[in-house]
């Protein structure tokens, strides 16, 4: 055996890693796009990372089905019972940071420490979002005082199905911050991953399968935005777009799309994802219901006691 | 109906108020002309008599409006809100003072009752500008953080249904948080907010803050279009509210629309009949119908279905029709000779589908535009006038037997704006109010309204909210520039 010889037995014996096939999620489940097309994802220098789903027509519509049919349910639980779920994503992500680490840091060409430091805020903002569950009711909600003989109570009930088109640049941390503040408050959501990066995001559908959220509550897509983002806009059956992700362009486009059955539009906007975010993307996506009933007596009831 | 006391016509004197024979628009606190000259006539719909002659706005007059909210805006948005509360409180006393006033102009120029001007309609005009005259030294307080800021010139577009009230909700939180308006009156009811541009000149209100731009809905589009308005309100129908969210698309425009409804009054099977009956009555009757919160679709228990359709009706045959400045009177006239023809083209649709139609025996005038009080029976989820909005004094009746069945009956409708519950159990009220995917739920009453509680709808009912701490948010940006509230 020639010197050469040897060296190609050697490193045909190092261990071949094992490529992951990145699936979209969408119902709790891993399916591949419907349409049978991927495309190739690159890190910030063009190597090839993995193959990712094209997202089709087709799989929006799913995801829809799965959102609306999610709805019932995760809008229905308890306030305290969706902040357990949302703490328990960030449990879930902090025992997988590495690969997150290791995934933001390909997609955004960060090092390993700036990747961590990303990953860190995106954990730590699904614990934000956890504790706002139980209190944003409290915060825009609340008896009125009427002028007359009656109770009246506001309070936020979530809009429904919300489409969310996640930032480009930042695929993770503003993926999270775009994801938490809707279902936090109990919509469900589809999600357009980041179109050059949406490999951290089809891993956190992999998280989110294992941290109680049930199925359908989150569904991400992948693939070209423009073409997904359209059915989806146009959708009867969505009640709100967050174009966070969407240049003027598309936006405008989606936006009149979106009229048609009145959908709540939440325009792109400057947003430093590393800032602790206000309650603005809560608010968004939240009605206010107004409940009257009759008391019979004005104010305190005058009891002289 | 012949009644055992049947009640001597009361009608309330005209002589409270002077209508000129004509008006011009009301742009930079000046009385003025359009620029194309263009003019239309008001009448009013209990006896088609001209009104008055009013000046319709145009494209040129959007223009020279906006640029004088504009201009306004700086000194306006500079006030401290202490001083900016002032000038609404005023405008608020003068309102109650000049009340009768503008209770018998309203009446005369929409046909709705006396009754309802004078006793719903003015009482919250008033009531919203000293609700909003309140807020606008504590904005800090609002709950959008610190310093709040105005949006600009608010655009804003209004319906015939509610002239005054719809103003107060639209100019009053406008004003109170910095912001100037150009108004656009609908036009076949333009002449309460023309005396409210003199209410603004006796309040000393500073020239440009309101402007009020009486048109056709070519100026309301002008209006929504231009590009210096930063804000725009509308209150309408859900096309048109469509059109303006397409035509505001990739602009920097904020947007509140308060559409259309098909609401759902759910009476079960231990409610109290008789208040029943009273808050169905005011649920479809109040206004002629011509409200877009009205409980269009009764949804009754079947069990009790036969009884409390008899009581019902027996309720209907005592209903007043006729002379709106009649104290006594409980329907006034439909608004307009349009909005007649669309009632009457969609009961007919009704009948054709195979709904039973009754209406009590009833004496129409013989000028001016009525439609009797009418029910449908029979009527399925599945028929035109279960679905679209007829905006006239028709009720469709449908039943269920299980709340389950009731929640999806009423939630089966593109709008969501409101819903009533009739049930003497609490447990049973919060349970389905919970459920109705609806902006207001009025539970053993119906049709009530008031400054500190936030009215609007979900789905295709419209964007956002009028009235309260939350009717604030349609007209202030936060105070940092990253979004933050």
């Amino acid at each position: 055996m020639s010197a050469a010889e040897k060296a190609v037995d050697k490193s045909e014996q190092r261990r071949l890693s094992v490529f992951k096939t990145y699936k979209l999620y969408v119902g709790g489940k891993f399916p591949r796009s419907e349409s049978g097309r991927v495309y190739e994802v690159t890190d910030s220098k063009g190597t090839w990372l993995a193959n990712a789903p094209q997202s089709s027509r087709k799989d929006a519509r799913d995801a829809v089905v799965a959102a609306r049919k999610a709805f019932g349910g995760w809008s229905g639980a308890t306030a305290y019972n969706r902040g357990q779920v949302l703490y328990r994503v960030a449990e879930m992500l902090e025992g997988r940071k590495e690969q997150f680490v290791r995934e933001v840091a390909d997609a955004e060409g960060l090092s390993k420490a700036k990747a961590a430091a990303v990953v860190d805020a995106a954990i730590d903002r699904w614990v934000w979002y956890a504790g706002w569950t139980d209190k944003i009711a409290q915060v825009v909600g609340g008896g009125n005082p009427v002028a007359g003989p009656y109770f009246n109570l506001s309070s936020p009930e979530p809009t429904g199905v919300v489409t969310v088109l996640a930032p480009q640049e930042s695929s993770f941390l503003g993926l999270v911050s775009v994801i938490a503040p809707v279902i936090a408050t109990g919509n469900t959501v589809i999600v357009i991953a980041s179109e050059k990066s949406p490999l951290p995001a089809l891993s956190l559908g992999e998280v989110l399968a294992t941290s109680d959220v049930p199925g359908g509550v989150v569904n991400i897509l992948s693939g070209r935005t423009a073409e997904i983002a359209a059915p989806l806009a146009a959708h009867q059956d969505v009640n709100a777009i967050d174009l966070a992700g969407a240049d003027d362009v598309l936006a405008k486009e989606l936006e009149i799309a979106a009229a048609d059955n009145l959908k709540r539009v939440l325009r792109p906007q400057a947003v430093d994802y590393a800032r602790t975010p206000g309650t603005e993307r809560l608010t968004a996506f939240l009605e206010t219901k107004t409940v009257w009933h009759p008391t019979g007596s004005l104010g305190a009831g005058g009891s002289s006691y | 109906m012949a009644s055992a006391f049947e009640y001597a016509p009361a009608p309330e004197s005209r002589s409270v108020v002077d209508i000129a024979p004509s008006y011009g628009l009301f742009i930079d606190g000046e009385f003025t002309e359009a620029a194309e000259g263009k003019v239309f006539k008001t009448v009013s719909p209990s006896t088609e008599e001209v009104l008055s002659e009013i000046a319709q706005a145009g494209e040129a007059d959007v223009d020279r409006a906006v640029k004088a909210a504009r201009k306004a805006f700086v000194k306006w948005s500079a006030l401290p809100g202490s001083e900016r509360a002032k000038y609404l409180f005023r405008i608020a006393r003068i309102i109650q003072e000049r009340s009768r006033e503008l209770a018998v102009l309203e009446t005369l120029d929409n046909g709705k009752p006396i009754k309802e001007t004078r006793d719903a309609d003015l009482p919250l005009v008033a009531a919203h500008f000293f609700y909003y005259a309140g807020w606008a030294d504590k904005l800090d307080h609002a709950g959008f953080g610190a310093n709040p800021r105005p949006l600009g010139v608010a655009g804003q577009v209004i319906p015939w249904n509610f002239p005054l009230l719809m103003l107060a909700w639209k100019i009053a939180p406008a004003l109170a948080t910095g912001n100037t308006v150009v108004l656009k009156p609908a036009e076949t009811t333009p002449l309460t907010a023309l005396f409210f541009a003199d209410i603004c000149r006796q309040a000393g209100l500073p020239k440009g803050v309101v402007n009020i731009l009486p048109g056709y809905g070519d100026a309301g589009a002008a209006l929504v279009e231009h590009p210096d308005v930063d804000k725009v309100a509308f209150t309408g129908s859900t096309a048109v509210g469509k059109a303006i969210a397409r035509q505001i698309a990739g602009t920097h425009k904020k947007v509140t629309l308060e559409l259309g409804g098909k609401g759902a009054n759910i009476v079960f099977d231990d409610a109290p009949i008789d208040q029943a009956v009273e808050g169905i009555v005011s649920g479809i009757f109040f206004n002629q119908g011509q409200v877009c919160c009205a409980g269009s679709r009764l949804l009754v228990q079947e069990s009790i279905h036969d009884e409390l359709l008899d009581s019902l009706k027996r309720r209907l045959s005592t209903l007043r029709l006729g002379d709106p400045l009649d104290k006594n009177t409980d329907i006034g006239a439909i608004n307009s000779a349009e909005q007649l023809s669309r009632i009457t083209s969609l009961v007919e649709q009704g009948e054709a589908e195979g709904a039973e139609r009754w209406s009590p025996a009833c004496e129409l005038p013989s000028s001016g535009y009525w439609f009797a009080p009418t029910l449908f029976t029979n009527v399925t989820q599945a028929h035109t006038i279960a679905r679209d909005e007829i905006f006239g004094p028709v009720l469709s009746v449908l039943t269920f037997r299980t709340p389950d069945e009731a929640v999806a009956k009423a939630n089966n409708s593109p709008y969501g704006l409101s819903a009533g519950i009739w049930s003497e159990k609490g447990s049973r009220i919060l349970a389905v109010a919970s459920k109705l995917r609806a902006g207001v739920v009025w539970s053993n009453t119906f049709n009530k309204f008031d400054p500190t509680s936030p009215f609007g709808g979900y789905k295709e009912s419209g964007f956002g909210r009028e009235g309260g701490r939350h009717g604030l948010e349609a007209y202030l940006a936060p105070s940092s520039p990253e979004g933050e509230r």
